[in-house]
């Protein structure tokens, strides 16, 4: 009745019978996010940090196995930074800079990412994913300890769910026989293979792309191997159509094969068949233990909504973007944090329920923006005509000798958070400032005395000032926000200048509570920020 | 006159290679490469300078 579909790393939450199995009546719960993987829990940290009761329920009883999404950026560690639980991550993964490109077995290029000072995060960290759901979990712990009203059910497995106008009805399978819940909202944050999407019979369109990669996490005897991220196109060694290595924490190597579509999985997954692959890349000299293999074949979907009445999707269960470029547990967060703020405010009825759909809206953009992305990589790397393959190959021999065709070669695109342009939340830009913190845009990052700009804004509405007057509290339609004033006399590197004010004098931002610029204006004016206000929280 | 550029000078370099790549989408291997020949010649034309033409012809055979 209750069989694995995967084996745990870590077992974090066993089956505890809860007294709702006993209830006479369904108990109601105001929020249930079905799945405890990295985005379900993520969700119960925004909302839990909120005071908002949320219960996630999980099939299993802890954290799987297998290293999967190893590549964190920036923007998901800043999001796992407000939750609490960023500085542990930045601590136990590994930062590589330097990348190298092979064609055919000889190097084309190196290249060196100069990450951009001046953030407290850096780009992207590579770590094994059940770390990052550790470390989350640690942090829910934490927080339960505080008194925050989250909980999560191990062994708790949806098998049917009703939507109503005002609430859900979920029938839950456990080792002590079936129960039923009622829910004011339901969040499915259940992966890419969503029960809950099949549940309702949604569509999930897109693109299967025909090919399968095999992952061997190898872990090196010698420890004298470069941190670096080596991609071959087109390796002649036999190990692979295209080759990736990098590393992750505890001298552990992720090795991606690209090895076609029509393969046996069975034989291919023999450590004798990977150990063969392996051997011709590294060479024999190399020795490693095998920590762990999988091969997996993806696609780039997504549903036509994140958000069907009380029930939203979230992370893989509303899209799939191939693994080029990072853009999976990396866009999944960004989903927790545009719909945390949103839900909550609408529970507490500070916003009309409108609002809820702008996570749709705003969230599809950044789902479509990753799929181009992530598609535009693929087609880089897996060639699907002569033409393309010619003209891919036409810019890897010249990026040899010619630095302008670097820019071209394209083994997946640093995951990047999507600015909202457009969105009906937004303000009209009023300030002739960069670019880059253009309303709709995630807020830059800024060094200011010993900290980060970013870790004061947050959780609620700021209004951030530079070298501008503004009240201290502004309350507009029952929402506080409260003034953060900086000055360019204290910005000694110049980063606050350069990120926020351009070549104007002062500026005056409103701040969403995910740290997007919902408007920006040279100086404060009362009527205009009540408006960009009420706009932000879909009043106007 | 300018030297031939070989350093990043395409802005949005990623949507570039997309619309090369979709302008070939479709077409045989032969209406490719007359495709590209044409190509060729309205850039080569754009660029007009002949010192550069030249310049342009040896990085492309791999001698520049």
């Amino acid at each position: 009745m209750f069989d694995d579909r995967y084996t745990l790393a870590y077992k974090r939450y066993p089956y505890k019978k809860s007294a709702d199995q006993d209830a006479a009546a369904p108990v109601r719960h105001p929020v249930v996010v079905m799945g405890g993987g990295p985005i379900g829990v993520a969700t119960a940290l925004d909302l839990g940090r909120q005071g908002i009761p949320t219960l996630v329920l999980d099939d299993h009883e802890g954290v799987g196995m297998g290293s999967r999404a190893i590549c964190f950026a920036k923007r998901c560690l800043e999001i796992a930074g407000r939750y609490g639980c960023g500085k542990p991550m930045v601590d136990k993964g590994v930062v590589w800079n330097l990348g190298k490109v092979f064609h055919k077995d000889d190097q084309v290029f190196e290249f060196n990412l100069l990450p951009e000072e001046g953030h407290e995060y850096p780009a992207f960290i590579n770590m094994q994913q059940p770390y990052y759901e550790s470390f989350q979990l640690d942090r829910f712990e934490e927080l339960q300890k505080d008194g925050a009203p989250i909980e999560i059910r191990g062994k708790n497995r949806v098998d049917s769910v009703e939507v109503h106008d005002d609430h859900v009805t979920l029938q839950i399978m456990t080792p002590d026989g079936p129960y039923t819940l009622e829910a004011d909202w339901l969040i499915g944050c259940d992966g890419a293979s969503s029960p809950l999407r099949t549940m309702l019979d949604l569509d999930f369109t897109g693109k299967v792309f025909q090919d399968s990669f095999l992952i061997a996490d190898i872990k090196m005897k010698n420890d004298d191997f470069p941190t670096e991220r080596w991609f071959w196109f087109e390796p002649t060694h036999g190990s692979g159509a295209s080759t990736l290595l990098h590393k992750q924490p505890d001298d552990v190597w992720r090795v991606d094969f690209q090895i076609g579509w029509d393969v046996d999985r069975k034989e291919e997954m023999k450590e004798e068949n990977i150990r063969r692959r392996l051997d011709a890349f590294l060479g024999e000299a190399v020795e490693y233990d095998m920590v762990w293999s999988s091969i997996y074949t993806f696609q780039c979907k997504r549903m036509d909504n994140f958000r069907h009445g009380r029930v939203f999707f979230a992370g893989d269960a509303a899209h799939q973007v191939s693994p080029f470029g990072a853009r999976g547990a990396n866009s999944g967060m960004q989903d927790v944090d545009n719909l945390g703020w949103k839900l909550g405010m609408v529970m507490r009825g500070e916003a009309p329920e409108s609002l809820l759909d702008t996570y749709n809206m705003e969230r599809i953009h950044g789902a479509d923006e990753n799929i181009l992305n992530s598609t535009r990589s693929t087609d880089f790397i897996t060639p699907k005509s002569e033409m393309s393959r010619i003209l891919r190959d036409a810019v890897l021999d010249l990026s040899e000798k010619h630095e302008f065709a670097r820019p071209l070669v394209n083994s997946g695109r640093l995951s990047v958070p999507c600015t909202y342009d457009g969105s009906p939340l937004n303000s009209a830009d009023a300030l002739d400032g960069p670019a880059r913190s253009r309303p709709g845009s995630v807020c830059p990052d800024v060094p200011m005395g010993d900290g980060y700009l970013l870790s004061e804004l947050g959780d609620t509405f700021t209004l951030l000032t530079i070298d501008a007057d503004a009240p201290d509290e502004i309350e507009e339609s029952g929402v506080k926000v409260t003034r953060l004033a900086l000055s360019t006399k204290d910005d000694k590197t110049g980063a606050l200048k350069e990120r926020y004010l351009g070549d104007t004098e002062s500026a005056v931002y409103l701040i969403r509570p995910d740290q997007h610029v919902a408007a920006r204006r040279p100086n404060f004016d009362d009527n205009l920020i009540r408006a960009a206000i009420r706009r932000a929280i879909g009043k106007e | 006159m300018t030297d031939l550029v070989l350093t990043p000078n395409i802005e949005s370099a990623d949507d570039f290679y997309a619309e090369l790549l979709a302008a070939h989408e479709g077409l045989s291997k032969d209406e490719s490469d007359a495709f590209n020949a044409r190509l060729v010649l309205v850039l080569a034309n754009h660029v007009g300078d002949r010192d550069v033409l030249s310049d342009a012809l040896k990085a492309a055979s791999g001698k520049g």
